[in-house]
């Protein structure tokens, strides 16, 4: 079977569409329960920005970064979170499956298992969440004091794009552990999730170890805040090299391919040793 | 060559266990252990064993879903561990206990994704689907949702769903378990359909040795990870040393029976139990009886072939092969 890396690439993905197909329809089968779902999830990440905007009715400043600039980067973690949940967030199901033994009968149909695992419980109710990140982005890029230059508003389209790179490659590194680590699912939602919370506020409220270990470590700090420092202007906590505002497509590659070798090592690991 | 090759294959897990506070003990358990045995295409096998014997794991390293250990492995001559999903296109697998059918969704679905995850063409998918329809009457299922059919319907879904991409191997891990006698013996009549016209390759593990009876020409025994029997049906009496017994009712209360070739297992008032080889006449020992002994009447029972398994499974019980390392 040597098929071309683009061959194999389109079949994981249609593969993907097929599977997230069904589970649409499967899930539109009850369809008051997704209306309700989706209501709730709307307003329950929504509730993240009214905290927010409460905060800033006793100060004009967080940080140093006014309520626009926060809403810039509350608009772009939540967005790219979004988008990487909404497209493979499903595979932190991956432990339970190994637990009861259904991974067995995703590995048993002849197409990518991961495309299959990401596709899993694929459900439109997390469109809320990215329909309220929309609103609060747009609402910031009007509001804030920014001249816009070209390479300004190339940086949001491809910032949006490489974060929900950073976070899908988290959330399928994440996952992964469990093959090893049956609580690791834990250990992902507070670096998806968490992580996604942590870069709604500006990296100068934060103790400089920390921001370094989102640049050095998980590359969380490439997905908003070092390319909004660019969009939006601002002088780097850490004093880093400009090149690092623009390095977000290096980390995305990076991240991309570090999760992809751990799926393969950690399927590797499952069927070679069955536990 | 055979459409199943499996050479001197093991497969041994490592388990850990609590030993102290922190201290952790490994050890290595062998599921299968020097497995050897060759199906030839158009075959129908029964696999059977006590639970833990390694079935289920057999039939893991022979989907590619588990690498074996050790050993070499061939389904229709690629190695499945090394090539899982092409291999995936040419055999059905068929878990009694859980079902790739979509549960919300009307059977017809299921069939659908099957057509475009397998890529059947179009003119094969009507005419397969035609048939299973048909054969295992499915016709007023096809548009409801999978969580209103019956554990029967709901198993003869999961059939037609393994075999619309013509398989040339089948695996069948407890087809029948859990469903009532109608159903079974329908299941039955497809699988012997597909097995006969199809000339699929069937490997079938199961508790129910009816299922076996019916559709199997050649059965094997596996017990602690080895197989322990290969051949008919009918050969299982011999390797288990089984016994015919011959119920013998007399005038009256007499001692104990002593013929040559037979023993008393059992004694009830005037009616006697005699236990005779079961691949031994029962006419010499009948004509003893009746020359010595007031006979009325006789009957004589067959051995039970579950008898004659568990027997077999108690003995290699008493023989472990080096279950743990």
């Amino acid at each position: 079977m040597a098929d071309t890396l683009a061959a194999r690439t389109g079949w994981a993905l249609r593969s993907w569409w097929l599977v997230a197909g069904m589970w649409t329809r499967s899930i539109m089968s009850y369809r008051v329960s997704f209306v309700l779902m989706l209501l709730a999830n709307t307003a329950v990440t929504f509730l993240d920005f009214v905290v927010l905007m409460l905060m800033f009715r006793h100060t004009d400043r967080l940080g140093g970064w006014s309520l626009p600039e926060i809403g810039f980067l509350y608009g772009t973690s939540t967005g790219a979170l979004g988008v990487a949940n909404l497209l493979v967030g499903s595979i932190d199901g991956l432990g339970d499956r190994i637990r009861v033994g259904t991974l067995d009968t995703v590995l048993i149909r002849p197409a990518p298992a991961l495309a299959q695992l990401c596709a899993e419980r694929f459900s439109l109710r997390r469109v809320g969440r990215l329909a309220q990140a929309a609103a609060v982005l747009a609402w910031s890029l009007t509001a804030l004091p920014v001249h816009w230059t070209p390479g300004r508003v190339l940086m949001v389209p491809l910032l949006l794009l490489c974060g929900s790179v950073i976070f899908g490659a988290i959330f399928v590194g994440g996952a992964t552990l469990q093959f090893w680590w049956g609580e690791a699912k834990e250990l992902q939602n507070s670096l998806t999730y968490g992580g996604a919370t942590l870069l709604h506020y500006p990296p100068t409220v934060f103790a400089k170890e920390l921001v370094a270990a989102t640049v050095f470590g998980v590359p969380l700090a490439f997905v908003n805040w070092l390319p909004a420092l660019y969009v939006l202007d601002k002088p780097d906590p850490l004093g880093l090299p400009e090149a690092f505002r623009f390095a977000a497509p290096l980390a995305a590659a990076l991240a991309a391919t570090a999760a992809g070798l751990l799926w393969r090592a950690g399927l590797r690991a499952y069927r070679g040793t069955g536990n | 060559m055979g459409i199943i090759e499996v050479h001197n294959v093991s497969r041994t897990f490592t388990v850990r266990t609590r030993a102290g506070r922190l201290r952790r003990e490994k050890r290595e358990v062998r599921a299968v252990d020097g497995l050897d045995f060759t199906v030839e295409e158009g075959e129908c096998v029964g696999y059977i064993g006590p639970n833990g014997a390694g079935k289920s794991t057999t039939i893991k390293m022979l989907t590619g879903i588990l690498v074996p250990t050790g050993g070499r492995l061939r389904v229709a001559s690629v190695d499945p561990a090394r090539e899982r999903v092409g291999l995936a296109r040419r055999i059905g697998v068929v878990f009694g206990q859980r079902t790739t059918l979509w549960w919300d969704l009307p059977l017809r679905d299921s069939y659908e994704l099957a057509r475009r995850i397998y890529r059947i063409p179009d003119a094969r998918y009507r005419a397969n689907l035609e048939r299973c329809v048909e054969l295992l009457e499915l016709g007023a299922l096809l548009d409801t949702p999978v969580r209103q059919l019956s554990l029967g319907q709901r198993m003869r879904g999961d059939l037609a769903a393994a075999l619309l991409h013509d398989p040339q191997v089948l695996y069948l891990d407890e087809p029948t378990i859990g469903l009532d006698v109608v159903s079974k013996s329908r299941v039955r009549a497809f699988l012997r359909e597909v097995n006969t016209l199809q000339r699929t390759t069937v490997l079938l593990t199961t508790h129910d040795l009816t299922d076996i009876e019916q559709l199997c020409r050649r059965v094997m025994v596996i017990d602690h990870g080895r197989v322990v029997y290969d051949g008919g049906l009918e050969g299982l009496h011999a390797a288990g040393e089984s016994e015919r017994t011959l119920v013998v009712d007399l005038a009256e209360v007499c001692a104990p029976i002593e013929v040559p070739g037979a023993r008393v297992v059992r004694t009830d008032g005037p009616r006697q139990w005699l236990a005779i080889p079961a691949r031994a006449s029962a006419a010499p020992v009948l004509a003893a009886v009746a020359a010595r002994y007031p006979l009325v009447d006789l009957s004589v029972r067959e051995p039970a072939i579950e008898d004659v398994i568990a027997r077999m499974y108690s003995s290699s019980e008493a023989h472990p092969k080096g279950a743990t390392v």
